[in-house]
Protein backbone atom coordinates (compact mmCIF):
# COMPACT_ATOMS: atom_id res chain seq x y z
CA UNK A 1 0.00 0.00 0.00
CA UNK A 2 3.17 2.20 1.16
CA UNK A 3 4.45 1.50 -2.20
CA UNK A 4 1.71 2.38 -4.27
CA UNK A 5 1.21 5.84 -2.61
CA UNK A 6 4.76 6.19 -3.45
CA UNK A 7 4.25 5.38 -7.35
CA UNK A 8 1.26 7.51 -7.45
CA UNK A 9 2.94 10.16 -5.70
CA UNK A 10 5.44 10.19 -7.88
CA UNK A 11 2.55 10.22 -11.23
CA UNK A 12 1.80 13.90 -9.47
CA UNK A 13 4.92 15.09 -9.12
CA UNK A 14 5.59 16.48 -12.53
CA UNK A 15 8.42 16.32 -14.73
CA UNK A 16 7.40 18.36 -17.99
CA UNK A 17 9.89 16.37 -20.26
CA UNK A 18 8.70 12.91 -19.60
CA UNK A 19 5.23 14.30 -20.71
CA UNK A 20 6.49 15.68 -23.98
CA UNK A 21 8.34 12.72 -25.14
CA UNK A 22 4.67 10.82 -25.96
CA UNK A 23 3.27 12.72 -28.05
CA UNK A 24 -0.40 14.46 -27.28
CA UNK A 25 -3.09 12.54 -28.48
CA UNK A 26 -6.67 14.22 -29.10
CA UNK A 27 -9.34 12.52 -29.35
CA UNK A 28 -8.60 9.38 -27.33
CA UNK A 29 -7.75 11.57 -25.18
CA UNK A 30 -11.15 13.08 -24.77
CA UNK A 31 -12.69 9.58 -24.91
CA UNK A 32 -10.76 8.72 -21.52
CA UNK A 33 -11.78 11.41 -20.05
CA UNK A 34 -15.45 11.27 -21.34
CA UNK A 35 -15.85 7.38 -20.49
CA UNK A 36 -14.00 7.76 -16.39
CA UNK A 37 -16.61 11.03 -16.24
CA UNK A 38 -19.40 9.03 -17.32
CA UNK A 39 -18.55 6.05 -14.75
CA UNK A 40 -17.69 8.26 -11.75
CA UNK A 41 -21.77 9.95 -12.53
CA UNK A 42 -23.02 6.51 -13.23
CA UNK A 43 -21.02 5.41 -9.48
CA UNK A 44 -22.70 8.49 -7.27
CA UNK A 45 -26.31 7.22 -7.50
CA UNK A 46 -25.18 3.51 -7.41
CA UNK A 47 -23.80 4.84 -4.42
CA UNK A 48 -26.60 6.85 -3.05
CA UNK A 49 -29.07 3.75 -3.68
CA UNK A 50 -26.72 1.70 -1.80
CA UNK A 51 -26.23 4.30 1.03
CA UNK A 52 -30.50 5.13 1.00
CA UNK A 53 -31.51 1.36 0.87
CA UNK A 54 -29.10 0.96 3.72
CA UNK A 55 -30.81 3.16 5.84
CA UNK A 56 -34.13 1.90 4.91
CA UNK A 57 -33.15 -1.83 5.89
CA UNK A 58 -31.37 -0.18 9.10
CA UNK A 59 -34.90 1.57 10.19
CA UNK A 60 -37.65 -0.99 9.05
CA UNK A 61 -35.87 -3.41 10.86
CA UNK A 62 -35.35 -0.94 13.94
CA UNK A 63 -39.21 0.68 14.09
CA UNK A 64 -40.88 -2.64 13.45
CA UNK A 65 -38.29 -4.82 14.80
CA UNK A 66 -39.22 -3.31 18.41
CA UNK A 67 -43.17 -3.40 18.59
CA UNK A 68 -45.45 -6.26 18.29
CA UNK A 69 -49.01 -6.31 18.31
CA UNK A 70 -51.01 -9.33 20.01
CA UNK A 71 -55.11 -10.15 18.73
CA UNK A 72 -57.61 -11.10 21.11
CA UNK A 73 -60.27 -13.03 18.91
CA UNK A 74 -62.82 -13.93 22.04
CA UNK A 75 -66.90 -14.46 22.13
CA UNK A 76 -68.15 -11.01 23.51
CA UNK A 77 -68.02 -11.65 27.80
CA UNK A 78 -65.04 -13.30 27.73
CA UNK A 79 -63.15 -10.64 25.50
CA UNK A 80 -62.26 -8.31 29.03
CA UNK A 81 -60.95 -10.65 31.22
CA UNK A 82 -58.99 -12.40 28.38
CA UNK A 83 -57.44 -8.80 27.54
CA UNK A 84 -56.44 -8.32 31.25
CA UNK A 85 -54.79 -12.04 31.80
CA UNK A 86 -52.92 -10.75 28.67
CA UNK A 87 -51.97 -7.66 30.03
CA UNK A 88 -50.89 -9.22 32.74
CA UNK A 89 -48.82 -11.56 31.49
CA UNK A 90 -47.00 -8.92 29.40
CA UNK A 91 -46.56 -6.91 32.99
CA UNK A 92 -44.30 -10.10 33.71
CA UNK A 93 -42.88 -10.66 30.53
CA UNK A 94 -39.10 -10.19 30.34
CA UNK A 95 -37.91 -7.78 27.29
CA UNK A 96 -41.19 -5.55 27.29
CA UNK A 97 -41.34 -2.11 27.84
CA UNK A 98 -44.94 -1.26 27.65
CA UNK A 99 -48.25 -2.79 26.58
CA UNK A 100 -51.41 -1.09 25.86
CA UNK A 101 -55.07 -2.41 24.97
CA UNK A 102 -56.26 -0.35 22.00
CA UNK A 103 -59.17 1.98 23.16
CA UNK A 104 -62.46 0.97 20.94
CA UNK A 105 -62.09 4.62 19.09
CA UNK A 106 -58.35 3.45 18.25
CA UNK A 107 -59.82 0.63 17.18
CA UNK A 108 -62.55 2.55 15.14
CA UNK A 109 -59.97 4.53 13.81
CA UNK A 110 -57.84 1.70 12.31
CA UNK A 111 -60.99 0.34 10.49
CA UNK A 112 -62.35 3.70 8.94
CA UNK A 113 -60.45 2.66 5.92
CA UNK A 114 -62.47 -0.70 5.62
CA UNK A 115 -65.82 0.21 6.81
CA UNK A 116 -66.43 4.03 7.17
CA UNK A 117 -67.01 5.84 10.15
CA UNK A 118 -71.07 5.07 10.01
CA UNK A 119 -70.61 1.60 11.49
CA UNK A 120 -70.41 0.92 15.26
CA UNK A 121 -68.60 -1.62 16.24
CA UNK A 122 -70.36 -3.15 19.26
CA UNK A 123 -72.19 -4.77 16.06
CA UNK A 124 -69.62 -6.88 15.39
CA UNK A 125 -67.23 -9.12 17.13
CA UNK A 126 -64.19 -7.08 16.37
CA UNK A 127 -61.04 -8.51 18.26
CA UNK A 128 -59.03 -6.33 20.96
CA UNK A 129 -55.72 -5.67 20.08
CA UNK A 130 -52.77 -4.97 22.22
CA UNK A 131 -49.76 -2.99 21.16
CA UNK A 132 -46.54 -4.17 22.83
CA UNK A 133 -43.36 -1.80 22.73
CA UNK A 134 -40.15 -4.19 23.19
CA UNK A 135 -37.10 -3.01 25.26
CA UNK A 136 -34.10 -2.71 22.89
CA UNK A 137 -33.05 -5.85 24.48
CA UNK A 138 -36.20 -7.80 22.51
CA UNK A 139 -38.29 -10.43 24.31
CA UNK A 140 -38.86 -14.17 23.25
CA UNK A 141 -42.04 -14.07 21.28
CA UNK A 142 -41.73 -18.20 21.33
CA UNK A 143 -41.65 -18.38 25.41
CA UNK A 144 -44.30 -15.55 25.01
CA UNK A 145 -46.66 -17.31 22.77
CA UNK A 146 -46.95 -20.64 24.86
CA UNK A 147 -47.84 -18.49 28.11
CA UNK A 148 -50.53 -17.04 26.05
CA UNK A 149 -51.79 -20.29 24.74
CA UNK A 150 -51.99 -21.79 28.02
CA UNK A 151 -53.42 -18.21 29.94
CA UNK A 152 -55.46 -16.39 27.06
CA UNK A 153 -56.40 -19.16 25.00
CA UNK A 154 -57.99 -16.48 22.46
CA UNK A 155 -54.95 -14.26 22.23
CA UNK A 156 -52.94 -14.55 19.29
CA UNK A 157 -49.39 -12.97 18.79
CA UNK A 158 -47.99 -11.14 15.89
CA UNK A 159 -44.13 -9.99 16.20
CA UNK A 160 -44.16 -8.57 12.87
CA UNK A 161 -41.28 -10.49 11.80
CA UNK A 162 -43.46 -12.14 9.23
CA UNK A 163 -43.72 -8.68 6.99
CA UNK A 164 -40.75 -7.12 8.43
CA UNK A 165 -38.59 -9.85 7.08
CA UNK A 166 -39.17 -9.33 3.39
CA UNK A 167 -38.84 -5.63 3.70
CA UNK A 168 -35.50 -5.63 5.13
CA UNK A 169 -34.25 -9.00 2.69
CA UNK A 170 -35.32 -6.43 0.10
CA UNK A 171 -33.77 -3.27 1.11
CA UNK A 172 -30.18 -4.85 1.75
CA UNK A 173 -30.29 -6.79 -1.06
CA UNK A 174 -30.76 -3.23 -2.68
CA UNK A 175 -27.71 -1.93 -1.31
CA UNK A 176 -26.04 -5.37 -2.41
CA UNK A 177 -26.49 -4.51 -5.41
CA UNK A 178 -25.94 -0.64 -5.44
CA UNK A 179 -22.09 -1.84 -3.98
CA UNK A 180 -22.36 -4.56 -6.66
CA UNK A 181 -22.59 -1.73 -9.43
CA UNK A 182 -19.93 0.33 -8.09
CA UNK A 183 -17.54 -2.55 -8.56
CA UNK A 184 -18.42 -3.20 -12.07
CA UNK A 185 -18.54 0.55 -12.42
CA UNK A 186 -14.77 0.27 -11.26
CA UNK A 187 -13.86 -3.20 -13.53
CA UNK A 188 -15.73 -1.59 -16.44
CA UNK A 189 -13.67 1.69 -15.79
CA UNK A 190 -10.04 -0.44 -15.54
CA UNK A 191 -10.91 -2.42 -18.81
CA UNK A 192 -11.57 0.85 -20.67
CA UNK A 193 -8.70 2.27 -19.37
CA UNK A 194 -6.46 -0.76 -20.21
CA UNK A 195 -7.81 -0.73 -24.29
CA UNK A 196 -7.14 2.95 -24.60
CA UNK A 197 -3.56 2.48 -22.62
CA UNK A 198 -2.62 -0.21 -24.86
CA UNK A 199 -4.33 1.98 -27.90
CA UNK A 200 -2.07 4.23 -26.66
CA UNK A 201 1.28 2.35 -26.54
CA UNK A 202 0.43 0.71 -30.26
CA UNK A 203 0.24 3.60 -31.35
CA UNK A 204 3.37 5.20 -29.97
CA UNK A 205 5.35 1.91 -30.70
CA UNK A 206 8.09 3.85 -32.50
CA UNK A 207 8.08 6.43 -29.97
CA UNK A 208 9.19 3.58 -27.44
CA UNK A 209 11.62 2.64 -30.12
CA UNK A 210 13.74 5.40 -30.07
CA UNK A 211 13.39 6.51 -26.05
CA UNK A 212 14.51 2.10 -25.07
CA UNK A 213 16.80 3.25 -28.10
CA UNK A 214 18.69 6.66 -26.41
CA UNK A 215 18.72 4.45 -22.51
CA UNK A 216 15.58 4.80 -21.15
CA UNK A 217 14.19 2.51 -19.10
CA UNK A 218 10.81 0.20 -18.63
CA UNK A 219 9.97 2.62 -15.58
CA UNK A 220 10.29 5.68 -17.32
CA UNK A 221 8.78 5.47 -20.47
CA UNK A 222 5.68 3.72 -18.91
CA UNK A 223 5.59 6.81 -16.48
CA UNK A 224 4.77 9.03 -19.38
CA UNK A 225 1.45 6.93 -19.98
CA UNK A 226 0.85 5.98 -16.57
CA UNK A 227 0.63 9.59 -15.75
CA UNK A 228 -1.09 10.32 -18.39
CA UNK A 229 -4.07 8.53 -17.67
CA UNK A 230 -4.22 8.59 -14.31
CA UNK A 231 -4.49 12.67 -14.34
CA UNK A 232 -7.54 11.66 -17.26
CA UNK A 233 -9.28 9.58 -15.01
CA UNK A 234 -8.51 11.74 -12.15
CA UNK A 235 -10.00 14.81 -13.97
CA UNK A 236 -12.32 13.05 -15.82
CA UNK A 237 -13.82 11.11 -12.97
CA UNK A 238 -13.56 14.47 -10.77
CA UNK A 239 -15.75 16.64 -13.17
CA UNK A 240 -18.72 13.56 -13.68
CA UNK A 241 -18.72 13.25 -9.82
CA UNK A 242 -19.96 16.75 -9.02
CA UNK A 243 -22.64 16.28 -11.95
CA UNK A 244 -24.00 13.30 -10.23
CA UNK A 245 -23.91 15.38 -6.87
CA UNK A 246 -25.64 18.15 -8.17
CA UNK A 247 -28.07 15.95 -10.06
CA UNK A 248 -28.20 13.88 -6.75
CA UNK A 249 -29.06 17.31 -4.89
CA UNK A 250 -31.56 18.10 -7.31
CA UNK A 251 -33.89 15.29 -7.12
CA UNK A 252 -36.84 16.76 -5.29
CA UNK A 253 -37.53 15.43 -1.67
CA UNK A 254 -40.59 15.60 0.62
CA UNK A 255 -42.81 12.66 1.69
CA UNK A 256 -43.49 11.11 5.15
CA UNK A 257 -40.31 8.74 6.57
CA UNK A 258 -41.52 5.64 5.36
CA UNK A 259 -42.75 6.08 1.62
CA UNK A 260 -39.24 8.23 1.23
CA UNK A 261 -37.50 5.82 -0.43
CA UNK A 262 -37.58 7.61 -3.73
CA UNK A 263 -38.01 11.22 -2.43
CA UNK A 264 -34.78 9.99 0.00
CA UNK A 265 -32.65 8.89 -2.62
CA UNK A 266 -29.45 11.15 -1.70
CA UNK A 267 -26.46 11.52 0.54
CA UNK A 268 -26.99 12.28 4.56
CA UNK A 269 -24.40 13.93 6.82
CA UNK A 270 -21.03 12.64 6.38
CA UNK A 271 -22.44 10.22 3.57
CA UNK A 272 -21.81 13.52 1.96
CA UNK A 273 -18.05 12.92 2.03
CA UNK A 274 -18.05 9.05 -0.27
CA UNK A 275 -18.80 10.52 -3.42
CA UNK A 276 -15.42 12.44 -2.56
CA UNK A 277 -13.51 9.64 -2.78
CA UNK A 278 -14.73 7.83 -6.25
CA UNK A 279 -12.39 10.41 -8.40
CA UNK A 280 -9.24 8.91 -6.33
CA UNK A 281 -10.46 5.49 -6.62
CA UNK A 282 -10.57 6.01 -10.20
CA UNK A 283 -7.15 7.04 -10.84
CA UNK A 284 -5.89 4.37 -8.07
CA UNK A 285 -7.44 2.15 -10.85
CA UNK A 286 -6.10 3.80 -13.90
CA UNK A 287 -3.21 4.28 -12.52
CA UNK A 288 -2.83 0.27 -11.92
CA UNK A 289 -4.44 -0.45 -15.22
CA UNK A 290 -2.07 1.65 -17.37
CA UNK A 291 1.02 0.60 -15.21
CA UNK A 292 -0.17 -3.08 -16.02
CA UNK A 293 -0.41 -3.18 -19.60
CA UNK A 294 2.43 -0.64 -20.10
CA UNK A 295 4.30 -3.39 -18.38
CA UNK A 296 3.10 -6.17 -20.79
CA UNK A 297 3.56 -4.27 -23.87
CA UNK A 298 6.96 -2.88 -23.10
CA UNK A 299 8.26 -6.75 -21.99
CA UNK A 300 7.11 -7.11 -26.00
CA UNK A 301 9.07 -4.53 -27.49
CA UNK A 302 12.78 -5.09 -27.63
CA UNK B 1 34.69 -2.83 -23.84
CA UNK B 2 32.32 -5.10 -26.37
CA UNK B 3 33.54 -8.40 -27.08
CA UNK B 4 31.89 -11.22 -29.35
CA UNK B 5 32.96 -14.93 -28.82
CA UNK B 6 32.06 -17.37 -31.33
CA UNK B 7 28.93 -15.65 -31.84
CA UNK B 8 26.53 -17.14 -34.02
CA UNK B 9 22.91 -15.32 -35.30
CA UNK B 10 20.23 -16.80 -37.04
CA UNK B 11 17.04 -16.00 -38.13
CA UNK B 12 14.41 -18.35 -38.24
CA UNK B 13 16.99 -21.02 -38.85
CA UNK B 14 18.85 -19.83 -41.32
CA UNK B 15 22.47 -18.71 -39.75
CA UNK B 16 23.29 -15.36 -41.08
CA UNK B 17 26.28 -14.93 -38.91
CA UNK B 18 28.44 -17.99 -37.32
CA UNK B 19 31.52 -18.17 -35.19
CA UNK B 20 32.51 -14.77 -35.06
CA UNK B 21 35.06 -13.21 -32.81
CA UNK B 22 35.68 -9.84 -32.44
CA UNK B 23 36.71 -7.21 -29.47
CA UNK B 24 36.62 -3.58 -29.15
CA UNK B 25 39.43 -2.06 -27.36
CA UNK B 26 39.03 1.12 -25.92
CA UNK B 27 40.15 3.74 -28.21
CA UNK B 28 39.93 1.64 -31.37
CA UNK B 29 38.75 2.68 -34.84
CA UNK B 30 36.86 -0.29 -36.91
CA UNK B 31 35.27 -0.20 -40.05
CA UNK B 32 32.73 -2.85 -40.46
CA UNK B 33 31.96 -4.02 -44.31
CA UNK B 34 30.34 -6.40 -46.31
CA UNK B 35 27.60 -6.27 -48.93
CA UNK B 36 24.34 -5.78 -48.20
CA UNK B 37 22.41 -8.45 -46.39
CA UNK B 38 25.76 -9.79 -45.01
CA UNK B 39 24.55 -9.02 -41.50
CA UNK B 40 26.74 -5.72 -40.80
CA UNK B 41 22.94 -4.27 -39.10
CA UNK B 42 22.26 -7.67 -37.42
CA UNK B 43 26.53 -7.92 -35.61
CA UNK B 44 25.60 -3.66 -34.99
CA UNK B 45 22.86 -4.92 -33.13
CA UNK B 46 24.51 -7.66 -31.09
CA UNK B 47 26.95 -4.94 -30.15
CA UNK B 48 24.22 -2.62 -28.27
CA UNK B 49 21.61 -5.56 -26.85
CA UNK B 50 19.21 -5.21 -29.43
CA UNK B 51 19.79 -8.85 -30.01
CA UNK B 52 20.48 -12.04 -28.17
CA UNK B 53 23.02 -14.53 -30.32
CA UNK B 54 21.77 -17.52 -31.06
CA UNK B 55 24.94 -18.88 -29.90
CA UNK B 56 28.40 -17.60 -28.12
CA UNK B 57 28.97 -15.11 -25.70
CA UNK B 58 28.24 -11.48 -26.37
CA UNK B 59 30.16 -9.66 -23.22
CA UNK B 60 29.11 -5.69 -22.92
CA UNK B 61 31.40 -3.91 -20.25
CA UNK B 62 32.29 -7.27 -19.30
CA UNK B 63 28.47 -8.22 -18.81
CA UNK B 64 27.07 -11.40 -20.80
CA UNK B 65 24.39 -9.70 -22.49
CA UNK B 66 22.07 -12.65 -21.45
CA UNK B 67 22.54 -12.20 -17.40
CA UNK B 68 21.09 -8.43 -18.56
CA UNK B 69 17.90 -7.44 -17.74
CA UNK B 70 16.11 -4.87 -19.57
CA UNK B 71 17.06 -2.12 -17.27
CA UNK B 72 20.84 -3.50 -17.18
CA UNK B 73 20.37 -2.91 -21.28
CA UNK B 74 19.36 0.47 -20.92
CA UNK B 75 21.97 1.47 -18.63
CA UNK B 76 24.67 0.18 -21.49
CA UNK B 77 22.50 1.82 -24.14
CA UNK B 78 23.88 5.52 -21.57
CA UNK B 79 27.18 3.84 -22.44
CA UNK B 80 27.21 2.98 -26.20
CA UNK B 81 25.77 5.82 -28.62
CA UNK B 82 24.13 4.82 -31.64
CA UNK B 83 23.72 5.80 -34.89
CA UNK B 84 20.85 3.90 -36.69
CA UNK B 85 20.96 3.78 -40.16
CA UNK B 86 17.48 4.88 -40.26
CA UNK B 87 17.71 7.56 -37.89
CA UNK B 88 14.73 7.33 -35.73
CA UNK B 89 13.75 11.13 -33.51
CA UNK B 90 10.50 11.76 -32.09
CA UNK B 91 8.68 14.01 -34.51
CA UNK B 92 7.25 15.77 -32.08
CA UNK B 93 9.63 17.52 -30.53
CA UNK B 94 12.02 20.04 -31.82
CA UNK B 95 15.80 18.58 -32.94
CA UNK B 96 17.05 20.50 -29.67
CA UNK B 97 15.26 18.21 -27.73
CA UNK B 98 15.59 15.07 -29.60
CA UNK B 99 19.46 15.71 -28.95
CA UNK B 100 18.94 16.33 -25.32
CA UNK B 101 16.79 13.15 -24.94
CA UNK B 102 19.66 10.76 -23.52
CA UNK B 103 19.82 13.37 -20.66
CA UNK B 104 16.33 13.49 -19.97
CA UNK B 105 15.61 9.91 -19.66
CA UNK B 106 18.76 9.20 -17.59
CA UNK B 107 17.23 11.92 -14.93
CA UNK B 108 20.39 14.22 -15.96
CA UNK B 109 17.84 16.86 -17.93
CA UNK B 110 19.49 20.11 -16.08
CA UNK B 111 22.33 19.36 -18.06
CA UNK B 112 20.14 19.70 -21.01
CA UNK B 113 19.90 23.48 -20.54
CA UNK B 114 23.57 23.67 -20.41
CA UNK B 115 26.54 25.08 -22.80
CA UNK B 116 27.39 21.77 -23.63
CA UNK B 117 24.18 21.35 -26.02
CA UNK B 118 24.69 24.44 -27.53
CA UNK B 119 28.52 23.44 -28.20
CA UNK B 120 27.62 19.99 -29.65
CA UNK B 121 24.71 21.46 -32.28
CA UNK B 122 27.59 24.03 -33.65
CA UNK B 123 30.30 21.42 -33.45
CA UNK B 124 27.41 19.36 -35.63
CA UNK B 125 26.42 22.20 -37.94
CA UNK B 126 22.73 22.46 -36.69
CA UNK B 127 22.29 25.78 -34.56
CA UNK B 128 20.26 27.10 -36.79
CA UNK B 129 18.24 24.02 -37.34
CA UNK B 130 17.39 23.55 -33.45
CA UNK B 131 14.05 24.31 -33.49
CA UNK B 132 13.16 22.69 -36.81
CA UNK B 133 10.99 19.15 -36.37
CA UNK B 134 12.91 16.00 -37.63
CA UNK B 135 10.73 15.80 -40.69
CA UNK B 136 12.11 19.10 -41.99
CA UNK B 137 15.65 17.58 -41.85
CA UNK B 138 17.29 16.82 -45.03
CA UNK B 139 19.29 13.61 -44.97
CA UNK B 140 22.79 15.00 -43.76
CA UNK B 141 21.13 16.88 -40.91
CA UNK B 142 19.04 13.35 -40.06
CA UNK B 143 22.71 11.59 -39.65
CA UNK B 144 24.38 14.54 -37.94
CA UNK B 145 21.55 15.03 -35.40
CA UNK B 146 21.96 11.26 -34.56
CA UNK B 147 25.21 11.71 -33.95
CA UNK B 148 24.84 14.58 -31.80
CA UNK B 149 22.22 12.25 -30.33
CA UNK B 150 24.72 9.62 -29.64
CA UNK B 151 27.43 11.25 -28.74
CA UNK B 152 25.89 13.77 -25.79
CA UNK B 153 25.92 11.18 -23.16
CA UNK B 154 29.87 11.34 -23.77
CA UNK B 155 29.83 7.71 -24.29
CA UNK B 156 32.24 5.35 -24.04
CA UNK B 157 31.57 3.38 -27.24
CA UNK B 158 30.00 5.15 -30.70
CA UNK B 159 28.22 2.48 -33.07
CA UNK B 160 27.35 3.92 -36.45
CA UNK B 161 25.22 2.20 -38.86
CA UNK B 162 25.94 3.41 -42.25
CA UNK B 163 26.18 6.92 -41.11
CA UNK B 164 26.41 8.40 -44.50
CA UNK B 165 23.60 5.90 -45.97
CA UNK B 166 22.28 8.92 -47.88
CA UNK B 167 24.00 11.75 -47.81
CA UNK B 168 26.17 13.14 -50.41
CA UNK B 169 29.68 12.42 -50.92
CA UNK B 170 30.75 15.81 -48.91
CA UNK B 171 28.31 15.04 -46.43
CA UNK B 172 30.03 11.89 -45.60
CA UNK B 173 33.13 13.51 -45.22
CA UNK B 174 31.96 15.58 -42.85
CA UNK B 175 30.40 12.81 -40.93
CA UNK B 176 33.70 11.20 -40.85
CA UNK B 177 35.61 14.05 -39.62
CA UNK B 178 33.03 14.16 -36.93
CA UNK B 179 33.66 10.64 -35.92
CA UNK B 180 37.36 10.79 -36.13
CA UNK B 181 37.65 13.57 -33.58
CA UNK B 182 35.40 11.72 -31.43
CA UNK B 183 38.23 8.83 -32.23
CA UNK B 184 40.72 10.93 -31.45
CA UNK B 185 38.89 12.26 -28.06
CA UNK B 186 39.29 8.69 -26.59
CA UNK B 187 35.95 7.62 -27.73
CA UNK B 188 36.13 3.54 -29.18
CA UNK B 189 33.84 3.47 -33.08
CA UNK B 190 32.44 1.28 -34.74
CA UNK B 191 31.68 2.35 -38.40
CA UNK B 192 29.18 0.03 -40.75
CA UNK B 193 29.56 0.77 -44.27
CA UNK B 194 29.57 -0.70 -47.93
CA UNK B 195 31.15 2.16 -49.15
CA UNK B 196 34.98 1.36 -49.79
CA UNK B 197 35.99 4.59 -51.46
CA UNK B 198 35.03 6.42 -47.73
CA UNK B 199 37.04 4.03 -45.81
CA UNK B 200 40.17 4.19 -47.98
CA UNK B 201 39.58 8.13 -47.56
CA UNK B 202 39.71 7.73 -43.83
CA UNK B 203 42.54 5.50 -43.19
CA UNK B 204 45.06 8.70 -44.34
CA UNK B 205 43.35 10.31 -41.38
CA UNK B 206 43.38 7.61 -38.57
CA UNK B 207 44.09 4.04 -37.73
CA UNK B 208 41.58 1.75 -38.43
CA UNK B 209 41.02 -1.54 -38.83
CA UNK B 210 38.46 -3.09 -41.43
CA UNK B 211 36.58 -5.87 -40.89
CA UNK B 212 34.66 -8.02 -43.22
CA UNK B 213 31.69 -10.02 -43.82
CA UNK B 214 32.01 -12.64 -45.72
CA UNK B 215 30.49 -15.98 -46.09
CA UNK B 216 28.89 -15.17 -42.60
CA UNK B 217 32.18 -15.03 -40.65
CA UNK B 218 34.35 -11.90 -40.03
CA UNK B 219 37.47 -11.36 -41.57
CA UNK B 220 40.36 -8.79 -40.80
CA UNK B 221 40.79 -7.10 -44.29
CA UNK B 222 43.81 -7.06 -45.70
CA UNK B 223 46.14 -3.87 -47.36
CA UNK B 224 43.96 -4.33 -50.78
CA UNK B 225 42.26 -1.45 -49.38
Amino acid sequence: MRRLAKRLSRVFASDPQADRVVPPSGFTAQLTLFAAGAMAFLAVFALALSLASGRLAARWGDELGRSATIRIAAPADQQQAQTEAALRILETTRGVQSARAFTSEEQAALLAPWFGTELSLDALPVPQLIEVIETSGGMDPAGLRLRLAAEVPGAVLDDHSRWRAPLVKAASRLRFLGWTAIVLIGAVMAAMVTLAAHAALAANAQVIRVLRLVGATDDYIAQAFIRRFTLRALSGASAGMVLGMLAVLLMPRGGDETASFLTGLGFQGWHWILPLVLPLLAAVVAFIATRLAARRTLEELS
Amino acid sequence: MIELENVAYSYGGAELLSDISLKLAPGSFHFLTGPSGAGKTTLMKLCYGALLPTAGHVRLFDADVRGLTRDDVAMVRRRVGVVHQDCQFLDHLPVRENVALPLHVSGRSQEAAGEDLNDLMHWVGLTKRANALPPELSGGERQRAALARAVIMSPEVVLADEPTGNVDWDMSQRLLRLLIELNRMGKTVLVATHDLGLIRATKTHVQARVLRIANRRIQLAGADL
